[in-house]
């Protein structure tokens, strides 16, 4: 797209010479407005699935207002924290409505995290030439993992403590280096208000520029190479004679709009969570919490917050220490390889046969059901059950290189489907 | 000009600076690494800890904090003792193999005196606090339960003697600290040697 700068100065009507030529002569806003918004093509058949992106996003900027504010009456310590948490949901003037926003936000993340990665895997978005998109992406899984998990550990509650206790011994599992790794992180014998200290940083600022890097290397991939639609069929391939794919809108105004109507959307669920049913009866905040740290106590029962329980059911149903560690830990690694376990010639699930079509029913039904399990005691008929669906989660990926080489799959269109 | 120039040299130095630049990269991080290893405050808070056992009754737990964490002091009663022998089937270490102990505690019952059972209560599957459950046979742990530890956690079980049980998914005995008696009922726990 590239333009002289003479037409630059003509766009959008706007005179020759002016604010907007001296400021573009010094920092080149309207080529990027070009570039990722208003000239940045996306296949006219998006559908509802492709929300998700921008939905993210969404969520990231309310996390880190909602966060700032938060920060400005939370109090990093041992001795304070769990009152201030009390202090922001009673004295602080609207403190408890930024509190639930940034508490729900949490969850409402990874909702719309998991079904942003779930599009891909149905219409192969990671697929060859996305593979680096996907592995962004997978980063930016993993770092809001550990954004969620310090984050978790702030409101020094029950479940706050023993959840964090438990994680952070996950790491004693490794041979030899493991319990003084653990001693390094705590930087303490047991977590302590150095532990909570630390977190406090990695949750505020660390992790946070980690996760808005990751997020702006994820869409300059995605804007270098296109993005997928449910077809699978790449749009570049069949260009008009302005250069543009004959299959592409410009991502503003068409794609906005309809982002915009999901906004909406998301927004009545979200404002309806927050003000009916903020803990969503312990699933976003959980009961056990609502108690203070006690370090000599372990709640009766304790399980991480809903979106870490399919892995936790996975670490438990492993009789071994390590075993369950090493099995936790692949079922998110194995994610990353998505894009060389697939040996599918078709990308979408559209044009995939019955093999592709029953495994992926298959993984979302063990994934809901490892996350129901998470959620429940470690005893008898349920840790059966858990290492039933643990194989068939794990069977996914790696018979993933053979039943997508053997599934019969249907003609690619030459062209995307659209219904005008 | 360009025909001049030695690829090779030019790709030593080119290395060499990368090398000498990465040592001291690993110099200057250093620090920062360093300063998550527990600050000298949190090595004098994690000092020894006397506890008095003169009042514990036969068949009563005791817990003390000692680093954070929770400290168990049991005086088993003889009955208590005639079940830990009965569990040596059943637990993966019965003879304290494992350097789960001190030496002085690397015995039968796992303590200097018999009756005193002293370990950390901190299960060693994902540092959960274990539950007492001395009750014989309760529904929920089945009819094989002879009193011990359970961890709600994920479900590892530990006898009277802190020994794991097997098929658990606890990988060890729960660990007795280093400790000594400074009299007949004084325990100095964290230490063996010096005094507090």
């Amino acid at each position: 797209m590239s333009r002289s700068e003479h037409e630059v100065g003509q766009m959008a009507g706007r005179r020759e010479g002016g604010f907007n030529q001296w400021l573009n002569k010094r920092f080149p806003l309207d080529s990027l407005l070009r570039e990722h918004i208003t000239e940045y093509y996306a296949s006219k058949n998006l559908n509802w699935w492709s929300v998700f992106g921008s939905l993210a996003m969404v969520v990231l900027v309310i996390q880190i207002v909602t966060g700032i504010f938060l920060t400005m009456s939370y109090k990093p310590s041992a001795a304070e924290a769990f009152a201030s948490v009390e202090y922001i949901m009673r004295d602080v003037n609207w403190g408890w409505l930024i509190r639930y926003m940034h508490s729900t936000g949490a969850s409402m993340f990874f909702i719309v995290v998991y079904l942003h990665m779930f599009r891909s895997l149905i219409y192969g978005s990671y697929k060859s030439p996305r593979e680096l998109i996907w592995i962004f992406g997978m980063f930016i899984y993993l770092a809001l993992a550990a954004e969620a998990f310090f984050g978790y550990l702030l409101p020094w509650g029950q479940m706050s403590y023993w959840g964090a206790q438990v994680i952070v011994s996950l790491f004693g599992a490794i041979p030899v280096v493991g319990e003084s790794l653990v001693e390094w992180i705590r930087g303490d014998y047991f977590i302590s208000d150095i532990t909570l200290n630390r977190f406090f940083a990695l949750h505020v600022i660390a992790l946070p520029l980690v996760l808005v890097g990751l997020v702006a290397v994820h869409i300059m991939a995605l804007h270098e190479v296109g993005s997928n639609n449910p077809d699978g069929v790449e749009i570049k391939d069949k260009k008009g004679p302005d250069g543009v794919p004959l299959d592409g809108v410009a991502f503003h105004p068409y794609h906005t709009a309809k982002d915009l109507v999901a906004f909406v959307a998301f927004a009545i669920v979200f404002s309806a969570i927050i003000f009916f049913a903020p803990e969503m009866g312990g699933y976003f905040l959980e009961h056990a919490n609502f108690e203070a740290a006690d370090p000599l106590k372990t709640p009766e029962h304790i399980a991480p917050v809903w979106y870490f329980t399919p892995f936790y059911a996975i670490l438990r149903a492993v009789p071994d220490k390590l075993g369950g560690v090493i099995l936790m830990g692949s079922a998110m690694i194995l994610l990353f390889f998505l894009p060389w376990l697939d040996r599918s010639p078709v990308k979408s699930i559209r044009y995939r046969g019955w093999m592709f079509k029953t495994a992926v029913a298959l993984f979302v039904v063990s994934f809901f059901v490892l996350g129901f399990l998470g959620t429940q005691p470690a005893t008898g008929a349920y840790t059966i059950m858990a290492r039933v669906f643990t194989i068939i989660y794990f069977a996914f990926f790696l018979l993933m290189p053979i039943y997508t080489k053997l599934d019969k799959t249907k003609p690619v269109p030459e062209r995307v489907t659209y219904h005008d | 000009m360009s025909e001049d120039v030695d690829l090779s040299r030019r790709h030593f130095l080119g290395v060499a600076t990368a090398v000498t630049g990465g040592v001291g990269a690993v110099f200057a991080a250093t620090p920062f690494l360093a300063s998550w290893q527990p600050s000298a405050r949190a090595q004098a808070l994690g000092a020894p800890v006397e506890v008095d056992i003169g009042k514990l009754e036969p068949g009563a737990l005791l817990k003390v904090e000692w680093r954070g964490k929770p400290v168990w002091i049991l005086r088993r009663t003889d009955v208590m003792l005639e079940r830990v022998r009965e569990t040596d089937a059943e637990v993966r270490d019965p003879a304290s193999e494992q350097p789960q102990q001190p030496e002085y505690a690397r015995n039968e019952y796992r303590a200097i005196k018999p009756e005193i059972l002293i370990v950390v209560g901190s299960c060693t599957h994902l540092g959960c606090s274990p539950i007492e459950r001395f009750d014989l046979a309760p529904a929920d742990l089945g009819p094989d339960w002879r009193g011990g530890f359970y961890c709600p956690c994920h479900g590892s079980k530990f006898d009277l003697s802190g020994r794991v049980y097997k098929g658990v998914p606890a990988p060890l005995n729960l660990p007795v600290p280093p400790h000594r008696y400074l009299s007949d009922s004084v325990i100095l726990i964290g230490s063996d040697t010096g005094v507090a």
